[in-house]
């Protein structure tokens, strides 16, 4: 159980005690979390005690008296920065005016008590300042995750950016002191090379793109009725120049013309990417098999391809951030490490589900399940 | 012989990185055969005895480098290894190979944190080819 800890400042010893025994055995239970929580009391007497017991060991709950013999508990809060969802104060009052109530609420009090109160109004109203102090600290928390992961998205990026970048300035280097030879012929390599890591950075910024178009929310969505197969055909057909190149034969299979309710746009990134994986890591001569279905109110799409497959240890990352699963089978193969985190971002927006389903050098089957747009 | 070539293994995953430096060594009067993977310089490792080995330290695995290096070293002990890696400037892991105590498990000759100079290369095999 954790426990809040909780000061009294009030110079009447008996209110002090009398909120110590209330707050005792008292516990109380958060919607969300799942810590009990209790209260550790503790006292002070005057003001001076008050703000050397706050600056020493800041407590969660402040209850503050009003009126204090050396200072007011306006004053006192006066002289006491408290940083967000750190500390929460109640003022104690025996004659609460709305003025005193606007000036104590400007200091950052966040709620009263008027003399005399029970046990039970007391912890009514612990209760709620625990609850916005406890919120309050979880919000920020999130926040503060949220920041980071942006902060290490951006610096992989950076990195990701810089890469290709290195790469091919090392080549055009290279040339430029024609350590290979005199003639273009020699530095065919190094070209080759260049361009591919060329490719694989103008692929990164266009899934960049893709990515916050749909995280930003700021792409307007245009929803509409759609055979499915048309689209996919679409898809087919892009790949299809590099899937001849190596000889391998795409395959669409369905039992009937499948209507669903999306964004064409969306289904289309998706199909767009999971085709051009299962072309990219397939096997020269392989196959590409896609089959359309219906299962309980949702589509199913599934595309199977017969290439280098994925270690568990590798399926287990493979949704994540610039993930590109490296080894000597992958090398050539460009790839930003963005588009299944594209497509897991739009499969959310359908509320559906990605299922792998791989085996080394077998191959993949990425299913995708949607449901109708609301 | 006095005047045969090094032999210089090249262990990287990262293919531009091989080609460049293979390119640059070569000018230089290397002999150079490079490895992509820790399991193909293994291969490699049984059908030649190289001058000198330059590893990456972070490939398929995170330690593949030191893994290697630890196999270069038992077979044979005097075989300079120098270990390349970008995890200093990535991750803000500092190795240094500079007290005995250390030298004696990285088993590695030298540290080069990417990116490497290529005469900065150059010159640490040069320090440890010199006879």
């Amino acid at each position: 159980m954790e426990k809040l800890r909780t000061l009294v400042v009030d110079d009447e010893l008996g209110m002090c005690l009398g909120i110590k025994k209330a707050l005792r055995n008292y516990t109380m239970m958060l919607p969300g979390m799942e810590d009990e929580f209790g209260f550790d009391v503790d006292m002070a007497e005057s003001a001076e005690t008050a703000l050397e017991k706050i600056t020493e060991n800041r407590p969660d709950i402040l209850l503050l008296d009003y009126k204090l013999p050396s200072m007011s508990g306006l004053e006192l809060l006066e002289k006491i920065t408290v940083k967000d969802a750190e500390m929460v104060t109640i003022m104690i009052t025996a004659f609460a005016s709305l003025e005193t109530a606007v000036t104590a609420v400007k200091r950052g009090a966040f709620d009263f008590l008027a003399k005399p109160f029970e046990p039970a109004e007391l912890r009514a109203t612990i209760k709620k300042a625990a609850e916005s102090l406890l919120y309050a600290r979880q919000l920020r928390k999130l926040a503060l995750e949220k920041h980071q992961v942006r902060f290490q998205f951006i610096s992989v990026l950076g990195h990701e950016l810089k890469s290709p970048l290195n790469a091919v300035e090392g080549y055009l280097n290279l040339m430029d002191s024609r350590v290979g030879g005199d003639r273009v012929d020699d530095y065919q390599e190094m070209i080759a090379r260049s361009l591919i890591r060329i490719q694989g950075m103008r692929k990164l910024i266009l899934d960049l793109l893709d990515l916050t178009r749909i995280e930003s929310g700021q792409k307007k969505r245009e929803m509409q009725k759609v055979v499915l197969q048309d689209i996919v055909r679409k898809s087919m057909e892009t790949v299809l120049p590099d899937a001849r190149k190596r000889a391998i034969t795409l395959d669409l299979q369905a039992a009937e013309p499948i209507e669903f309710y999306c964004d064409p746009s969306e289904v289309e990134i998706v199909m767009n990417n999971l085709i051009s994986n299962a072309v990219k890591y397939n096997r020269d001569s392989g196959r590409v098999d896609i089959n359309l279905g219906r299962r309980d109110g949702e589509i199913s799409i599934a595309v199977k391809d017969t290439g280098v497959g994925l270690s568990k240890e590798e399926t287990a990352r493979l949704f994540q951030e610039f993930v590109r699963i490296k080894n000597s089978k992958t090398r050539n193969i460009l790839g930003s490490g963005l588009g299944l985190s594209i497509v897991k971002k739009i499969v959310q927006l359908y509320d559906g589900t990605v299922d792998v389903k791989s085996a080394e050098n077998v191959g993949s089957e990425f299913t995708v399940y949607l449901k109708n747009a609301a | 012989m006095e005047n045969e070539k090094k032999h210089i293994l090249l262990v990287d995953d990262d293919i531009d990185f091989l080609i460049q430096t293979k390119t640059q060594l070569k000018v230089h009067g290397f002999e150079i055969t490079t490895a992509e993977s820790l399991q193909e310089a293994e291969e490699m490792l049984k059908k030649f005895r190289p001058d000198l080995a330059i590893l990456d330290l972070m490939m398929e695995h995170s330690d593949a480098g030191f893994a290697l290096a630890y196999h270069i070293k038992k077979k044979d002990e005097s075989i300079p290894v120098i270990l390349v890696t970008a995890v200093a400037s990535e991750t803000g892991l500092e190795f240094d190979v500079a007290t005995n105590e250390e030298r004696s498990w990285v088993k590695a000759d030298a540290f080069l944190a990417k990116p490497i100079r290529f005469e900065q290369l150059l010159a640490e095999i040069k320090k440890y080819l010199k006879d």
